[in-house]
């Protein structure tokens, strides 16, 4: 598989999301195992309102996205994966104003499981926060041939 | 959210409509809180654009986070006489079931309070609260 055809998967999957599109996340660049997704600033996810710092909520929602899209670049075959649980570390506030990106990979697939880890960062590289995750692969049988064709295009 | 009269309105009446008014986030994910005596449930109507999975369909994973999460921060700041919103060190979530298109509740419990990081404990459900969709466990840091 092409790192255009990971990225393509995963753009079409995202939108699908309603709560990604509503965030406006977008697809930076895809690899194998590798993704990196943008969460553009917004004044209505802002948690504190006198500093103008985003919710750690959108930041969740970022990280999880991104470790859960991640797995689309690491299988041949789309499978939607449901999360087990997520560890999130948050290292400083987001600096308003400008976005936050999330990389993730996955570490570790297995038969039932996938291991990934992630970090959030801002322009200039500095961590926002960490965060490992686990997902457990119920087969892609589990999922409608129907939005299968539709996230792979018929690709594969 | 540091602003003094919002807040000792909150803590006298119980009504959270102001504070949840002047946190964007809050709205945006359309969180509410109700007081009952001393507990405080949040709830999480029903939003077409919180969903995540179109198939089932299923609330994001992460709005749900996010949902707890700020549970979590306004819980303990009305725990104790904070003007401050308490900054998240971390966060560690299990989703236990999937959490349906339907309205979602969330209680918290403050498990130990130091004198610099609290640790609570979130738990939300939909139908029953003795099936809860997740669970999660927060440190915070107190600073005033």
């Amino acid at each position: 598989m092409t790192d255009d055809i990971r990225m393509n998967r995963v753009r079409r999957f995202i939108e699908t999301l309603n709560q990604a599109c509503e965030l406006g996340l977008s697809v930076e660049t895809a690899g194998e195992g590798t993704l990196t997704m943008c969460l553009p600033y917004s004044d209505r996810i802002i948690g504190n309102p006198d500093t103008g710092v985003i919710h750690g909520g959108a930041i969740t929602t970022l990280m999880d996205t991104t470790s859960g899209s991640v797995i689309l670049c690491a299988l041949e075959d789309f499978e939607l994966c449901p999360t087990l649980d997520l560890r999130v570390d948050y290292m400083r506030p987001a600096e308003p104003h400008k976005p936050v990106f999330a990389r993730a990979e996955t570490y570790k697939v297995t038969r039932n499981i996938i291991f990934t880890r992630c970090e959030a960062y801002q322009e200039g590289g500095e961590t926002i926060a960490n965060c490992v995750g686990t997902f457990m692969r119920i087969g892609k049988e589990a999922t409608p041939k129907s939005y299968r064709d539709l996230i792979t295009g018929g690709e594969a | 959210m540091t602003d003094p009269e919002i807040l000792s309105y909150t803590r006298e009446t119980g009504d959270f409509s102001r504070l949840l008014e002047s946190v964007p986030y809050a709205r945006f994910i359309g969180l509410e809180c109700e007081r009952f005596g001393d507990d405080l449930i949040f709830r999480l109507p029903k939003k077409a654009e919180n969903l995540g999975n179109p198939i089932l369909p299923a609330i994001h994973g992460g709005v749900i986070g996010g949902f707890m999460e700020l549970s979590a921060a306004i819980y303990l700041m009305m725990s104790q006489d904070s003007l401050r919103m308490p900054r998240i060190v971390d966060f560690s979530l299990d989703y236990l079931r999937a959490g349906l298109n339907r309205e979602t509740y969330a209680e918290c419990r403050l498990t130990r309070q130091g004198n610099r990081v609290a640790n609570v404990m979130i738990s939300a459900w939909q139908k029953s609260r003795s099936q809860p969709i997740a669970t999660a466990r927060a440190h915070f840091l107190l600073e005033d």
